[in-house]
């Protein structure tokens, strides 16, 4: 049963991946975070029932309240951006790099 | 006053003068004249008072007097101690340098006056006469070589003084590269000295005393490359092209350094290392015979020149040929009792030159300076003086030298030497009277400004010690016992010419004089033929000597120098610096484009990252399992 689990929880991260390397929208990217943070979320909570021990199942619970305080702070974050910006364009905030 | 606290106050004097004249110079502009002139003439006069002080102790105790001013460099076995000594030949010099200098002081602040950089000029006059005291007061090469490289360096300055004319500048700059190739060899025998002998200590005494250990060819090169040292700054064959030009300077710094002091260095130096020429026989017969043919040279060359500060530069060049060959042969005081009466007449002959120069508005052509005896009779009395002097008529100082020198080169047994001594000396007559006749005898008249009494006194000063400067070092036959060369006491080679021998050489060379001046008489006074000769004859041009070096020196060092620059520090280094620079500048541009500020891009590198890593673990384990 494990194995399938591990399974969709790659099949997720992958997903998550690609969407956090393909795509441009700033909320898409935080979207695919999201979704890499509950593959791995998934495979902690399978392997805690295959191990019969629910320490990592608490732990996945308290990754899942963060995430939502987090959710919080993007959304300001997405608000601010845009003001900047006028656009959600993740290839317009590009400050960090060295202008040529 | 102690000894050493003497020689201190004579070396600083000029130096702290010089100094102040200099500070003076760039910090206040508009200081009045008489303050740089007071300044001047408190430095040299301290030196020459002080300098008559201690070779009438030199002369009379033999007192030899020390100073050790501080060590300069202490490795190992290496020691080089900035110390002063003025034994009987340190004494001699100064004894005639530090006069003149002072005289020359006084002649220039007149010959001088009201020149814009009345400052600059003292100045670097000061600083000359304390490198001159430096090299020949300095108790090791070392330090003598730094004296010689500064009396270089100020010489440089004066010739190029008036800058604003460019040609000064060449000539200037001809000086010092001339030098620098006669510098290269002193400091070369230096090394070799060093490595020989330098452990037993680099001074004076220590090296003399020691060069009996060193090999014969070692020391035929060591004493070959001194002399090469001597040729360039003593104006010989074949570095002698710097000496005409340096005319370009003032006149005082031609009759101070380059014809009574600076120029008489070499002299000086050979005749310190005497006891090492006497051990050199081929080396010794090399400098006569260069001094005989620089002499020779000179003479011929001075017989087709116009300008009047030409003729007098060849005449010095010829005169320091003569002692070359007194040199050469080991007649060592006789050499310098010459360079002792030649300082004399030759500084009389220039400054004379240079109030004629004043007061004809700085025209040096003797064509067009023609018949001027009634406006400066004082003037032509002493150069007349001067030039009989030069001439070696007895008994004005030079015959005493010359004769000297005459009856050495007759006695060591070199007939060449002599006969082409006796050709020079007749040509020295020849050229000086021919200067005389066309400049005071002429049926045209001249007027021209009176010059002042600063540049006259000095001048009659002077022409009494080219009177009785010869009796300094009377030879037995006169009555007197050589008192100079019993002070110098120098390793000279003996000569034993008899008395008979002797008198007919001087009845014979003063006869020959005689029928010269005649013949100089008939041919330049009252007549025009100075003006039938020809500016453009091989002698007039001085053999073409110097386009000779341009063509065969100059010129491929410059195209060397081209080649080097274009291809070799061009092409080959500076191309190779710029590539390398422009392929690392390109490198980076490649990394720099991973770095473009774009989150989705870093989330992607990382994810390589995370994949490489991936596929490493697998193949490791893989390869463990």
């Amino acid at each position: 049963m494990l194995q399938e689990y591990m399974i969709l929880s790659i099949i997720l991260f992958c997903i998550g991946v690609v969407g956090l390397i393909s795509r441009r929208n700033i909320i898409v990217i935080y979207m695919s975070i999201e979704l890499l943070l509950n593959a791995v979320n998934l495979s902690l909570v399978a392997i805690s029932a295959d191990m019969a021990d629910a320490s990592a199942q608490v732990m996945s619970i308290i990754i899942i309240a963060i995430a939502a305080s987090e959710a919080a702070l993007f959304m300001s974050l997405f608000v601010v951006l845009f003001k900047k910006k006028s656009s959600l364009d993740a290839n317009i905030f590009d400050m960090l790099g060295s202008k040529r | 006053m102690s000894d050493s606290l003497i020689l201190n106050i004579l070396l600083l004097s000029p130096l702290l003068s010089a100094t102040l004249i200099f500070l003076l110079n760039i910090s206040i502009s508009g200081v009045k004249q008489y303050i740089y002139t007071s300044l001047a003439l408190a430095g040299s006069g301290i030196s020459a008072l002080l300098a008559l002080y201690l070779s009438y102790f030199s002369y009379f105790e033999n007192q030899v007097f020390t100073s050790h001013l501080f060590t300069w460099l202490s490795i190992e076995d290496f020691i080089v101690e900035v110390a002063l000594k003025a034994d009987a030949l340190s004494s001699f010099m100064i004894l005639f340098i530090a006069p003149v200098s002072f005289l020359i002081h006084v002649y220039a602040s007149g010959y001088m006056n009201k020149d814009k950089s009345y400052g600059r000029f003292f100045a670097y006059f000061n600083l000359f006469i304390f490198f001159m005291f430096l090299l020949v007061l300095a108790d090791n090469p070392i330090i003598m070589f730094i004296g010689w490289e500064g009396v270089g360096l100020t010489s440089y300055a004066l010739i190029g003084f008036y800058f604003e004319d460019i040609k000064n500048t060449y000539a200037g700059n001809k000086a010092f590269i001339a030098n620098r190739v006669g510098d290269f060899g002193f400091l070369s025998a230096l090394m070799l000295l060093f490595l020989e002998i330098g452990s037993g200590g680099m001074s004076f005494d220590a090296i003399l005393s020691n060069i009996g250990q060193i090999e014969a060819p070692m020391l035929s090169l060591i004493a070959f490359l001194l002399f090469v040292g001597a040729m360039g700054k003593s104006a010989q064959i074949p570095l002698f092209v710097w000496l005409p030009d340096a005319m370009a300077g003032p006149t005082p710094v031609s009759a101070l350094i380059h014809a009574a002091t600076m120029v008489t260095a070499g002299v000086y130096m050979v005749a310190r290392f005497a006891p090492l020429y006497n051990l050199t026989f081929d080396v010794s017969l090399f400098i006569a015979y260069i001094g005989a043919f620089s002499a020779l040279f000179a003479a011929i060359v001075a017989t087709r020149q116009f300008d009047i500060k030409k003729i007098l530069a060849y005449s010095t060049m010829s005169q320091l040929g003569f002692m070359f060959m007194a040199l050469g042969v080991g007649a060592y005081s006789t050499a310098l009792f010459h360079m002792f009466t030649h300082a004399f007449f030759k500084a009389l002959l220039f400054m004379g030159a240079g109030a004629i120069i004043v007061a004809f508005h700085h025209k040096q052509d003797i064509r067009e300076l023609r018949g001027i005896k009634e406006s400066m009779p004082a003037l032509f009395v002493m150069i007349l003086i001067a030039t009989l002097t030069i001439s070696a008529i007895p008994p004005l100082s030079a015959f005493f030298s010359k004769d000297a020198i005459m009856s050495a080169l007759y006695a060591s047994g070199h007939a060449p030497l002599f006969l082409m001594a006796f050709t020079a000396s007749l040509l020295t007559v020849f050229y000086m009277f021919r200067l005389v006749f066309v400049v005071f005898y002429s049926n045209t008249k001249q007027v021209g400004e009176a010059n002042s009494k600063s540049m006259l006194y000095p001048m009659t000063v002077l022409t009494i010690f080219s009177i009785f400067a010869g009796l300094l070092n009377m030879p037995e036959i006169f009555g007197g016992n050589l008192n100079m060369s019993n002070w110098l006491d120098i390793a000279d080679k003996k000569f034993i010419v008899t008395h008979f021998d002797e008198l007919m050489l001087m009845s014979i060379n003063t006869l020959a004089i005689i029928g010269v001046i005649f013949y100089t008489y008939k041919r330049y006074a009252y007549t025009n033929t100075i003006d039938k000769e020809s500016e453009h004859t091989l002698v007039a041009n001085k053999f073409y000597i110097d386009e000779i070096y341009s063509a065969v020196v100059v010129k491929p060092l410059y195209a060397l120098s081209i080649l080097f620059d274009k291809h070799i520090s061009n092409n080959l280094i500076d191309n190779t610096i710029h590539n390398l620079a422009l392929y690392y500048e390109k490198l980076g541009l490649l990394f720099s484009g991973f770095e473009n500020g774009n989150v989705r891009n870093y989330a992607l590198y990382m994810l390589v990252g995370a994949v490489s890593g991936f596929i490493y673990l697998y193949v490791l384990l893989r390869a463990a399992l």
